[in-house]
């Protein structure tokens, strides 16, 4: 019951039922203390700012950035880099502009924050459909990802692999609510570091500890090439939109913003942006190495023979250096990557469809505590079906750019209505729902008309749009129709109320 | 009442203004390393020391610059921020 790449892999079958397991039990702890609203969606506000940090971290770092990065690294060296860097500098961004207004002013989901000075139904049902929007991009991203992976891994087939995302998950959220998923993403995250120190050292070794002794070796194999920018870059406008978008995109997405209501106050909110900051920046730093190594210790061909795209550079890395357990090791890190995020994913989902759209704008603000729970879970388990469902149809398509457009939606629909709401006085109800819907929709439109699309998928030979990423234009587009539809139709309750926004923001709300 | 308002103005405006700031370092910094990757490709290739390329020490502190920016902001909100909070939140 031992082999390679794609056989069955006792070590990889045990840690990943270890895992499994473990986190079934967290969640069967964390499901007798999830008995309101405030538990299932915030976790109770009772997590630390270290573990929220480590949550975000593990949040945050999907299989994409581990797999595809390192793969990215190894096949085309420096310019992989470009995206580890991108995926961090979103960070700063969360901790200056979003993290404590949105913990002083909300209770679930960002859509407090925008509506708490407006009308509740417009900007509610705005929020919904771009957070719904962004969920589901990604939600397929991890899914296919998911699906591919495993099979890779462990010989599973495509489908069952989906199924077993989608079921582990669904318990884990339906139960355990954000305390279970906060743990899942915690132990996620303090395996993935584990895992990838492990490797890095490991490699490192063969070094002499020296990561320029192993760029060098990179350069000497493949040419020195490999250290300077290559083709990726090849557009600067589409570089800067692309970097836009992840920037101001993380600070954007639905499933990262709602940890910020996990913790008991802004403090505490600020305190776990720099952990998260500083796990994920070392995370992106190691992944330097493991690019690296994978390219050299392993070759570009093996790694081109395992998976065009480069995903499995890290796992043959893993096995390469620490023998057939620790690829199961690696696997197994890979698995639960993927799970911890589609958790999260999935809560934010089911928080904009129950909290959002349900209670405030179906039942206009008046449903039970036990009513919002059951609606809550509800639409847990149609995200979870449909993530199944959304898996199993896009089988065998390239869903790569959909991270991408994920992040673009977050940073168009979501950002832009969000530090307005926050600061800028003279926002109102149409200003912000005309920015959320524009944002959302002009940043479909555009991925649609673009060469992505037009010319990845559907074979044209040239594109209308000729950006890959819509970033540049549909962020300042979605500011600028939130400025002018707010000046133009000015909302005098609006601005009158920004005195409380204010105070909230700094003071937090009233105690008792 | 009205000294209250005053500093939680002049608190608000202080943070608004160091934030933006911030922003602006971060957004700077790394919007122009992408410009740097589109535009001097020679350049970044240059080997400082071998194995070592400008292009990917340049990364390298990119990041380093997010951790700094950050432990600006932290530093400044843990200390001054912090207590004007408390003081304010004592009168409230």
């Amino acid at each position: 019951m031992t082999g390679g790449l794609g056989e069955p892999n006792a070590a990889a079958i045990a840690c990943f039922f270890l895992f499994v397991s473990t986190t079934l039990g967290i969640t069967w702890w964390a499901a007798r203390r999830t008995t309101s609203t405030e538990h299932f969606y915030a976790a109770g506000r009772s997590v630390t700012g270290l573990q929220n940090g480590l949550a975000l971290a593990g949040d945050y770092m999907s299989a994409a950035s581990f797999l595809g990065i390192a793969g990215l690294v190894s096949l085309s060296g420096f310019d992989g880099l470009i995206y580890s860097i991108g995926f961090l500098v979103g960070w700063p961004i969360v901790m200056f502009l979003i993290a404590e207004p949105l913990r002083n002013l909300g209770r679930y989901t960002f859509a407090d924050v925008v509506a708490f000075r407006l009308r509740q139904r417009p900007v509610r049902i705005a929020a919904a459909f771009g957070t719904l929007s962004v969920v589901c991009f990604y939600l397929i991203a991890q899914m296919v990802g998911a699906g591919n992976l495993i099979r890779l891994l462990f010989g599973l087939s495509y489908e069952t692999a989906v199924a077993i995302v989608g079921a582990v998950m669904l318990a884990y959220v339906l139960f355990g609510g954000m305390l279970a998923t906060t743990w899942v993403q915690i132990v996620k995250a303090v395996l993935l570091m584990t895992g990838a120190l492990l490797l890095a050292l490991l490699v490192l070794l063969r070094f002499e500890l020296s990561p320029l002794r192993l760029f060098a070796a990179a350069a000497e194999r493949y040419g020195v090439a490999v250290l300077a920018p290559g083709q990726l870059v090849s557009d600067p406008w589409d570089a800067v939109s692309l970097g836009l978008a992840l920037m101001l995109g993380t600070a954007g997405l639905p499933h990262i913003l709602m940890r910020f209501y996990t913790v008991p106050d802004a403090r505490t909110a600020r305190t776990s942006v720099s952990w998260a900051t500083g796990f994920i920046g070392a995370f992106y730093l190691l992944t330097f190495v493991l690019g690296f190594g994978a390219m050299v210790l392993v070759g570009q061909d093996a790694i081109r023979a395992a998976d065009k795209g480069g995903n499995m550079a890290a796992p043959l890395l893993a096995e390469a250096v620490g023998g057939t357990s620790f690829l199961g090791f690696i696997a197994a890190v890979a698995f639960a990557t993927i799970l911890a995020v589609v958790a999260g994913l999935t809560l934010s989902g089911a928080a904009a469809l129950s909290h959002d759209l349900w209670v405030n704008v179906v039942r206009g603000a008046h449903a039970s505590e036990a009513e919002q729970l059951r609606v809550a879970r509800v639409a847990t388990v149609l995200l979870g079906i449909l993530s199944i469902g959304l898996g199993i149809a896009f089988k065998g398509q390239n869903v790569a750019y959909m991270v991408g457009l994920a992040f673009a939606i977050a940073a168009s629909a979501n950002f832009p209505a969000l530090v307005m709401s926050v600061f800028w006085r003279r926002l109102t109800t149409s200003g912000a729902q005309a920015s959320m819907l524009v944002g959302t929709a002009s940043a479909l439109v555009l991925i649609y008309l673009s060469p992505t699309i037009q010319v990845g998928i559907l074979g044209h030979a040239t594109a209308p749009f000729p950006l890959k990423n819509p970033g540049i234009v549909t962020i300042p587009l979605a500011f600028l129709v939130g400025v002018a539809v707010s000046l133009l139709f000015p909302e005098a309750e609006a601005e009158q109320r920004f005195a409380e926004v204010e105070s909230r923001v700094h003071l937090g709300p009233r105690e008792g | 009442m009205n000294e209250r308002q005053d500093v939680l103005r002049a608190l608000a405006a202080a943070q608004w203004r160091l934030s933006l700031a911030l922003t602006a370092a971060m957004l700077v910094v790394y919007l122009g390393f992408i410009l740097l990757v589109a535009f001097a490709k020679p350049l970044l290739g240059t080997l400082l020391v071998p194995g070592l390329s400008l292009g990917t020490l340049l990364g390298a502190l990119v990041i380093v610059t997010a951790w700094l920016l950050i432990w600006i902001y932290v530093r400044w909100a843990n200390g001054h921020y912090d207590t004007t909070v408390a003081a304010l939140k004592e009168r409230r």
